[in-house]
């Protein structure tokens, strides 16, 4: 049996049975990332040294029958957005270039205690602004599924990463659907936890209201494991919830007994591909043949979504990237003129186009004379698309939608008209602006062989029902177990 | 010159709690180690969150409680944005439109003989983080400033007054009975030279002429670094706005607000060169911190620990102790400690103002002589008490109070200043008070049968001669007071 493709399952049952040392196990990724990541480039820093030496450090404690951890000798993706001690965190910018963080994220934390294996960083757009890995100041990603085309993003790298076998798990982060869509471009399975189920601290920030770490695994019982671990109450996180964990992985093979499916009516707008509308249909079938029922609810303010994202989210980066000035760490231009000038290049030079782009719409936004207008405006829609939400899990436990309109992009054809790859984010950004949890299952192929992806979301704190209800879909269908040739 | 000066005062007060406002670092004035009271959080690193601390807020609340503001149920954190060094995240937290308290007072006593008061109104007290400290390159070759980030974080009240001061001298007296306040409820060492307690006024001048008032623009004086200078400033400040006036007859609203600063040296206001930018802070709610809502419960509880208030405890020693204005104001003044000092000393000997007359009066003077504080004085409250209340129950005179406070405060072992030592002293020196009028009287004639010489020439009209009599009498009874001597003396030299 292979190691890479294999699930984490059966690589933890293997490692608990002897069959296989984690020292085994992480070498056949890193040989894995030796051969293959010159074609997908989904790893900004391979951790080849530490990665080793956390693998023999859980292999010498498991033959001594000592006690390990949830995720003893797993080897686990980072996106490079998340804070990893002494150990280079980028977020793909020039800003970040050198930056080596004097202290490790909440999740990043919770893996060491779990015993996971910190393989490497992965590669994203330029601090989690894009849909498509392709801001990156470094490299650019490509799908495993199709080379010409994206892996999705922000999170393509560790979307890429699993995908391709580089790593079982991988971690990832959301602000408007940086999780669900790299999965569903990808075809493995990509969760978005509850907006305060995982604490953010660590997590260099982007929309603060809207991000939210969450797993990508090559199955439902791997995303299970994965939350289970990164989930959980952070005195550090002042918007982390204090609630307890529920063991996802112990419950998420359980069918879910009248299960009540929803879908959205506005959800089937033009713009929504054939294909991947067809799949949608066919994932309800699936369910209805599993003994669920499908509802019809609506979601009025649904056409307000990208609006309202793309206000809040520019203004709190503008916000939140302002400590990028060349000061104190990060990035400062060799030549200036004075200390404004010092600012305006030192982040002319450090940030790319995209993150401008955000920067400056973010800053008109809560500029004077506007910020009633546009940044209060877009708070009271967020609290009706809130509302909507609130009523349909009211007759609804999970709401099926596309993880996206249309199949991956090619690459580059997003790179003239950004409007139109905003657009694309209209069935994951309701999930942030409610913070509701939501998971991004594989459920089939377009004629030309790229993945689709399907979203389900759950009222909050329902990660539990999200992913049983998931298992249910992945294990009455094939996708899961095709994996990406290369 | 016929005008009216308008003072506002906004006041940056530094919370007393042993972290920062949003992390665990110590708040220490600590300038010589520059940036080792840092961490991800107060440095603004990637990836840090604030986290509330919540004994700054309960300080606050406190703080605003006592000058009578009130205080909202829901408030929250806003960003206020701009770019300086000092400000590691481009950003400062503060509170904008829903401070936590708001309308509030303090009354400050504007005539220190009368005792006459004027209510200074408040208009609102925010919550914030301190920013860190630039030092700029003074010698002029052009060298990097930097930048110390240890103040970074460290709690700090803004409390905004209304523009109801009159004069230098009452933005000096809001000034001082602010303080005061902040000092009796322990919020704040208000520490000028450290920085714990900042400054800034906002002045403009009322041109009484023909009938007509005329406002000039208004002036925000930056940089006052003692209540000295607060005075000195608007005193400057007010004279050049009538000046410049006289020369081009601006007036409030024909320019936007100017910030000058003032220069101690030379005793004037100077322009400022306004922050880039500075107008438009882009405030927004901190998405990284939760709003604070305040239930009635917690409240009460503020207020029912609440300390008794300088201005109350005033009146109450003016009632109390039945002492003047003046002198409630002495002790008041002086800080908590030296009030509380002057009541337990009252409660021990059981005459208020007794001990109100020995602390201002020989406590006082001893301090400033011996460059002592109140709480490093040798003799505190226990002992000081137990003298004068021997002086109450009429067992030693004042003279020999006196006498042994002088000798136990000379003490070359000050350990051995104790209740018993005072006993002691008495009966070493014999101090005694000799109630017994029989006795005294024995004495007395003893003294007069064996100064005969000196009887005759008292009754030959030589009145000086009683001088020696009373010394006598009092040298064999050490105790006696010498008003009782005298009197009985006289009565039996009239015999």
């Amino acid at each position: 049996m292979s190691i890479i493709g294999a699930t984490t399952g059966e690589l933890l049952s293997r490692l608990e049975r002897g069959e296989l040392t984690s020292v085994e196990l992480t070498t056949a990724y890193l040989d894995r990332i030796a051969q293959q990541d010159d074609r997908v480039s989904a790893f900004l820093t391979v951790n080849t040294a530490e990665a080793l030496q956390q693998a023999a450090d859980v292999d010498r404690r498991r033959q001594a029958k000592q006690p390990v951890g949830l995720l003893a000798g797993i080897p686990v993706a980072i996106k490079d957005v998340l804070c990893t001690k002494g150990l280079k965190t980028t977020c793909a910018s020039r800003m970040l270039a050198n930056f080596i963080p004097p202290y490790d994220a909440h999740v990043i934390t919770q893996l060491r205690n779990a015993d996971a294996v910190l393989i490497g960083k992965t590669n994203m757009d330029e601090f989690a602004m894009g849909s498509t890995t392709e801001t990156s100041a470094f490299k650019i990603t490509r799908n495993p599924w199709d080379l010409d085309r994206t892996p999705g993003g922000s999170s393509g790298g560790s979307a890429a990463a699993v995908a391709a076998g580089m790593s079982p798990l991988a971690l990832g982060t959301d602000t408007g659907g940086s999780i669900r869509q790299p999965a569903g471009f990808c075809s493995v399975v990509g969760m978005k936890p509850t907006y305060g189920r995982v604490s953010r601290f660590g997590m260099v920030a982007y929309g603060s209201s809207l991000d939210q770490i969450g797993p990508f695994a090559n199955d439902v019982n791997g995303a299970a494991l994965l939350a289970q671990v990164i989930a959980g109450h952070d005195g550090r996180d002042s918007t982390s919830v204090n609630a307890p964990v529920p063991a996802y992985s112990q419950t998420v093979n359980q069918p879910l007994a009248g299960l009540r499916v929803g879908i959205a009516k506005e959800h089937f707008v033009e713009g929504l591909n054939p294909e991947v509308e067809q799949t949608l249909r066919t994932a309800l079938q699936v369910y209805k043949s599993l003994g669920a029922e499908i509802k019809e609810v609506s979601l009025p303010h649904t056409s307000y979504g990208v609006a309202v994202y793309y206000l809040i989210a520019p203004s709190e980066a503008s916000s939140n990237l302002a400590r990028y000035d060349g000061v104190h760490y990060g990035h400062r231009a060799e030549q200036f003129s004075n200390m404004i000038d010092m600012y305006a290049t030192s982040r002319g030079e450090g940030f790319g186009s995209e993150v401008k782009r955000r920067i400056m719409l973010g800053t008109y936004a809560l500029s004077a004379g506007y910020y009633d207008a546009y940044y209060l405006k877009a708070l009271k829609v967020r609290r009706l698309i809130r509302q909507d939400y609130d009523k349909a899990f009211e007759q609804i436990d999970v709401l099926a939608s596309p993880a996206s309109p249309n199949p991956p992009s090619k690459v580059g054809e997003y790179s003239a008209n950004p409007l139109a790859m905003y657009l694309e984010d209209i069935y994951t950004i309701g999930a942030n602006l409610a913070g509701l949890p939501g998971i991004s299952v594989p459920a089939g192929f377009t004629e030309a062989g790229l993945p689709v992806g399907l979203q389900l979301l759950a009222a909050p704190f329902e990660e539990e029902k999200l992913l049983r209800a998931a298992r249910m879909y992945e294990l009455a269908t094939k996708w899961q177990g095709q994996r990406a040739a290369l | 010159m016929d005008y009216t000066t308008i003072i506002g005062l906004e006041v940056h007060v530094q919370l007393q709690t042993n972290t920062k406002i949003f992390c665990g670092c110590s708040t220490k004035f600590n300038p010589d180690n520059p940036n080792v009271q840092t961490c991800p959080v107060c440095l603004g690193l990637p990836g840090s969150l604030p986290v509330m601390n919540r004994h700054a807020f309960d300080l606050a609340v406190k703080t605003a409680t006592a000058i009578n503001c009130q205080i909202a149920r829901f408030t929250k954190w806003d960003r206020k944005q701009y770019y300086y060094p000092d400000l590691p995240k481009g950003y400062q937290i503060s509170q904008y439109d829903l401070p936590f308290s708001h309308d509030g007072w303090l009354e400050i006593v504007i005539n220190k003989e009368t005792g006459e008061k004027k209510k200074i109104g408040i208009i609102r007290a925010h919550l914030e983080e301190d920013a860190g400290k630039n030092t700029h390159d003074e010698t002029g070759r052009g060298h990097d400033s930097q930048v110390d980030l240890n103040r970074a974080g460290t709690p700090l009240l803004e409390i905004v007054s209304h523009p109801d001061l009159r004069s230098a001298q009452e933005a000096k007296e809001y000034l001082e009975e602010l303080k005061l306040l902040l000092t009796y409820l322990e919020v704040s060492d208000c520490n000028m030279q450290e920085g714990s307690l900042r400054c800034d006024a906002n002045v403009n001048v009322h041109i009484h002429r023909d009938g007509q008032k005329i406002a000039t623009p208004l002036v925000e004086i930056k940089n006052l670094n003692s209540f000295r200078n607060v005075e000195l400033a608007i005193e400057f400040e007010a004279d050049r706005q009538y000046r410049q006036w006289q020369q081009d007859g601006m007036t409030f609203g024909a320019v936007l607000k100017e910030t000058r600063g003032y220069d101690a040296v030379r005793n004037i206001t100077v322009a400022q060169r306004t922050k880039e930018n500075a107008s438009d802070y882009r405030y927004f709610p901190d998405p990284d911190l939760v709003p604070v809502t305040i239930e009635e419960a917690y409240l009460q509880n503020v207020i029912d620990s609440m300390v008794e208030f300088p201005a109350a405890r005033r009146t109450r020693f003016i009632q109390q102790y039945q002492l003047s204005n003046y002198d409630a104001a002495v002790i008041i003044d002086q800080g908590v400690v030296f009030a509380n000092f002057v009541e337990h000393v009252a409660k021990i000997c059981g005459d208020g103002k007794q001990a109100c007359n020995w602390v201002t009066q020989d406590v006082l003077r001893e301090m400033n002589d011996r460059k002592l504080t109140i709480e490093g004085f040798p003799i505190q409250p226990p002992v000081l008490g137990e003298i004068l209340k021997r002086v109450n129950d009429k067992k030693i005179t004042i003279k020999s109070g006196r006498e042994i406070f002088l000798n136990l405060l000379n003490s070359e072992d000050l350990s051995t200043i104790s209740v018993a030592r005072i006993d002691q002293i008495i009966q070493e020196q014999g101090l005694s008070i000799v109630a017994d009028s029989g006795q005294l009287e024995a004495v007395i004639v003893g003294v007069l049968a064996k100064n005969a010489k000196a009887v005759a020439d008292f009754k030959g009209g030589k009145q000086s001669a009683v001088g020696s009599l009373i010394g006598q009498a009092m040298k064999e009874m050490k105790g006696a007071d010498p008003a009782t001597v005298r009197e009985l003396l006289l009565k039996k030299l009239a015999e």
